[in-house]
């Protein structure tokens, strides 16, 4: 695994010392609130705010400014938004838009480019070099991340095998005849490669030539990690993105997998209490709030993420200077308040998954007992987790106990359920049941 | 010389109990020993059936989280003092006792007792050398 490579795509940008990252931030700011200042969407909500881009003279006057949400874009749906005339735009994408009307971003030229450095940057740091053969089994189309993948991995000087989805037995043949070394796909997409090359009489760990994974498009837990880079025995990286913000490239891990740092030459993070939009102090979770910066087509000023994380401004080991941000750990809206703590509850999943042999299905059921909430998880009984002995049984619920309470901060009573005591439901928000209402 | 149990973990809720005896009931597996240690969310049945094999699977079938152990089961002499001497043996050579429960032999009138060890060979060889009796596991099954 060791030979990998530890090399830094942009060592000017990704190892700038602090003070002359924020004097580079602040001017790109600056640069890109007089482009939007042209923007009618943002000419209103600056107006109603009570504030004008001549107010923001340092990087902490971005709190003044208003946030931009979903639903700004929705409203000024398709080309509203941008702050650029058509003749500039080269190419549109737009979110998957499962509910409702899609959201629409454009590029300008100098955006394609700045977008390929960036997708560069993320797959650098996670060990691809101009040896590889890079394999994209992202879907290409309206969605963002198989353009995204593929220019990064092109500038590289990689060997870019755009496969697109589907057609698992084609990909497999394709990826062993081919000797790719990088596979760039969903991580559920990953463990259905390694049970289809299972399942067709080979070993997953020696059958391909892969070396490292780069994988998105869909939030995932370490024990995923952990299970994917032991049945395809390599190292699976995770980046980071969203369509609103150019899309795969926003931040990406290194080898030293802490955290994805993210180019803050290029976007301004800010994590928000969701519930108040306060910034909070670096190290708190909350919501994570992008400005971007350099892009000339849409540039999103304090764009509201929804997604959930953590920033660590301490040194990296790998030299790059850049933020880190975790795993994302689910949306704010599917954050729960309890005790007046905020509770996701994929990390009570990852608490979960970390128990050996347990991968089980839990439900969290909330109460509210006098004016105190209570917090039940409750496990579905499985053979690797019942003990004959009394005394381990009740051993396990506490060490579970124990480690709730390290993660979440917060007392949880675990409870152990018998199998399918749990209705089985499609998604996350089902395994909630939230008694304090109605 | 051991006996073969089954474990199953039930909620505590009414009715699971009578559940998992109207399943084995069903099929025809008689139970011939039984004992519920619980907690106020949950429990674990154990049970000496006459057939530890059917009754798995049936209950596995039946949704049930199931395990096999081995136990040991020993005669106790019909004389003041019999249980306490037992005991008394396995304390002085240092063997560590899980669980123990006691059932009365329907036929003999005699109690036998139960055993979980941590180290149930070990345990056989103290019991053995004191002279102990220890039932097989047919003996129990057929009961
Ligand atoms: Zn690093």
């Amino acid at each position: 695994m060791s030979q990998l490579s530890h090399k830094i795509w942009d060592p000017l940008h990704e190892c700038l010392n602090r003070s002359d990252l924020e004097r580079l931030q602040l001017e790109r700011l600056r640069t890109t609130l007089d482009r939007v200042a042209n923007v009618p969407c943002y000419q209103e909500k600056f107006q109603q705010a009570g504030v004008s881009v001549n107010d923001i003279h340092t990087l902490d006057d971005l709190a003044k400014l208003p946030f931009t949400t979903k639903e700004d874009l929705r409203l000024n749906y398709p080309y509203g938004m941008f702050a650029v005339p058509m003749r500039d735009v080269v190419r549109i994408h737009s979110s998957s838009g499962t509910t409702g009307k899609p959201t629409v971003v454009g590029y300008t030229r100098k955006d394609l480019d700045d977008w390929s450095g960036l997708v560069a940057r993320f797959m650098t740091a996670a060990g691809v070099v101009a040896d590889d053969i890079v394999h994209i089994a992202f879907g290409y189309g309206l969605f963002t991340g198989a353009f995204g993948l593929h220019y990064g991995a092109e500038l590289i000087g990689s060997a870019v095998i755009p496969m697109s989805g589907g057609n698992t037995e084609r990909q497999i043949m394709i990826l062993k005849d081919y000797g790719a070394t990088a596979l760039v796909c969903t991580p559920s997409y990953a463990l259905t490669l390694a049970d289809r090359i299972e399942r067709m009489g080979h070993d997953p760990r020696t059958y391909l030539s892969l070396k490292v994974g780069l994988f998105g498009g869909e939030p995932w837990s370490e024990g995923l990690r952990r299970e994917i880079e032991e049945r395809l025995n390599i190292i699976a990286t995770d980046n980071y993105g969203l369509s609103e913000i150019v899309g795969p490239g926003v931040a990406g891990e290194c080898l030293c997998k802490n955290g994805m740092h993210i180019f803050e030459d290029h976007f301004l993070p800010e994590i928000i209490n969701p519930e108040t939009g306060e910034v909070l102090p670096p190290g708190e979770k909350g919501e994570l709030v992008l400005t971007n910066i350099v892009q000339e087509a849409i540039p999103l000023i304090r764009y509201r993420t929804r997604d959930i994380t953590r920033l660590h401004y301490d040194q990296c080991e790998c030299g790059r200077t850049l933020v880190r941000m975790d795993k994302t750990m689910g949306r704010s809206d599917d954050m729960l308040i309890i005790k007046g703590v905020n509770v996701f509850p994929t990390q009570i999943e990852e608490v979960l998954f970390q128990v050996e042999g347990c991968e089980p299905h839990y439900q969290l059921v909330i109460e509210r007992e006098g004016t105190l909430d209570t917090l039940e998880v409750q496990v579905e009984v499985n053979e690797n987790i019942f003990f004959d002995e009394m005394r381990k049984q009740r051993a396990f619920v506490e060490s579970l106990e124990k480690r709730l309470a390290t993660n979440i901060g917060l007392h949880a009573k675990v409870k152990l359920v018998e199998p399918s005591a749990i209705t089985r439901h499609e998604g996350k928000a089902n395994r909630i049941i939230d008694r304090r209402k109605g | 010389m051991k006996v073969q149990q089954i474990s199953i973990f039930i909620e505590n809720k009414s009715g699971r109990l009578a559940e998992v005896a109207r399943v084995l009931g069903e099929k025809g597996v008689n139970i011939r020993a039984l004992s519920l240690a619980d907690t106020s969310d949950f429990g674990i049945l154990r049970l000496i059936v006459d057939n530890t094999d059917v009754a798995k699977d049936i209950l596995k079938a039946s949704g049930f989280t199931v395990s096999k152990t081995e136990v040991v089961a020993v005669e106790v002499p019909d004389q003041p003092g019999g249980l306490s001497s037992i005991l008394g043996v396995l304390d002085e050579a240092k063997v560590n006792v899980e669980y123990m429960y006691a059932f009365v032999e329907r036929n003999a009138g005699n109690a036998v007792i139960i055993f979980r060890f941590d180290e149930t060979d070990d345990a056989i060889k103290v019991l053995q050398q004191k002279g102990i009796s220890i039932l097989p596991g047919d003996h129990i099954y057929g009961l």
